[in-house]
């Protein structure tokens, strides 16, 4: 294959990959274009609100705060601790990306949500810019255009759609993580470890909202580095 | 400055930097094993913590909708693979549940 068609191959593939995200970005970007019209949000601002923040638990987060009167400062922090999960997956993706496409690193890392990172960093192949442009744009789209559409016909869909739809990114997960589970008791292992942790930590409840997922993740991938020898590296 | 705007602005920047820093701080040539290998680590213990426990209580009017829907999601992705019917059929059928509830 020349160099053009395997760029757009790539770029198909990313479309491609990006459908159940986008199958389960729509409701959810959906319900919060018609929580912040019920908030007072503004149209525009509600866009805003998805075509920067973009990132969907401290969206819903924020709507919640501002109802009950939050200040900015508060709002904002709360946001930080929330989304600084991203941090240890840019950090993971960043591993795995060459040198040279280090200009689309701006947009590449804009668009890296929880569900956008799942697809590309358990792809087996090594991910190209054109596969995780064009995953980002999928996502990034039904993300915005949800939102806007929410904004505007949300209360038209019967109440019961939206309450089955979180479902739809817990099974995308689910199925992104299954074919590894099956090849690697090492890997199940690794991703219950993590579960309980998080688990185990919100029954505690002492840390802030978002870091009982960062210490889960950080403590049981530190003992899966040390539990797992060279030879049985659970991405090989 | 709109008290909206400014929280958007901030909101933007808090999650923004985090998800840039690293690609400046972590390069693929020259990371030590140790970190080489707790990088690669992180997609699993991430949907890990991501899946478990949410899954199972993403449904609050209906746990058990929650707990059929992410089963079949498992159960067919173990057998077969994909993502989409996984995930078109655990909507359905938490859909159908709360329908029939």
């Amino acid at each position: 294959m020349d160099n053009q068609s395997y760029k757009d191959s790539q770029f198909r593939n990313g479309i491609t990959s990006g459908i159940p995200i986008m199958i389960g970005y729509l409701p959810i970007a959906m319900a919060f274009g018609m929580l912040a019209k019920t908030t007072g949000i503004s149209m525009l601002q509600s866009f805003m609100f998805s075509a920067c923040v973009y990132a969907g638990a401290s969206q819903f987060m924020a709507l919640n705060m501002i109802a009950v009167g939050a200040g900015p400062g508060e709002i904002i922090l709360a946001t930080l601790l929330v989304n600084f999960r991203h941090f240890l997956m840019s950090a993971s993706l960043a591993a795995r990306i060459k040198a040279d496409i280090k200009k689309y690193v701006p947009f590449i890392a804009f668009g890296n949500t929880d569900e956008v990172f799942s697809i590309i960093s358990l792809k087996s192949e090594e991910p190209t810019k054109e596969f995780m442009l064009a995953l980002e744009l999928m996502a990034y789209a039904s993300w915005v255009g949800g939102t806007v559409l929410g904004y505007f016909v949300g209360e038209l869909l019967p109440p019961v759609i939206g309450d089955s739809m979180p479902i739809a990114l817990y099974a995308m997960f689910i199925a992104i993580l299954t074919p590894e589970v099956k090849k690697s008791i090492k890997a199940a292992a690794l991703v219950l470890l993590s579960g309980a942790l998080n688990t185990f930590l919100g029954y505690m409840n002492a840390l802030p909202s978002g870091w009982n997922m960062i210490v889960a993740i950080l403590i049981s991938s530190t003992i899966g580095v040390y539990m797992f020898r060279k030879e049985d590296e659970v991405d090989e | 400055m709109n008290k909206i705007i400014l929280i958007i602005a901030g909101m933007t920047l808090v999650t923004y930097i985090p998800r840039l820093l690293p690609f400046f701080i972590v390069s693929s040539s020259k990371l030590p094993r140790k970190v080489s290998r707790f990088l690669k680590l992180i997609p699993y213990t991430a949907l890990g913590a991501l899946i478990i426990p949410g899954a199972f209580t993403a449904i609050p009017q209906m746990p058990l909708a929650a707990i059929l829907g992410v089963g079949f999601a498992f159960i067919y992705s173990w057998l077969k693979g994909g993502i989409i019917i996984p995930v078109f059929g655990s909507v359905a059928m938490v859909l159908l549940l709360l329908i029939v509830k």
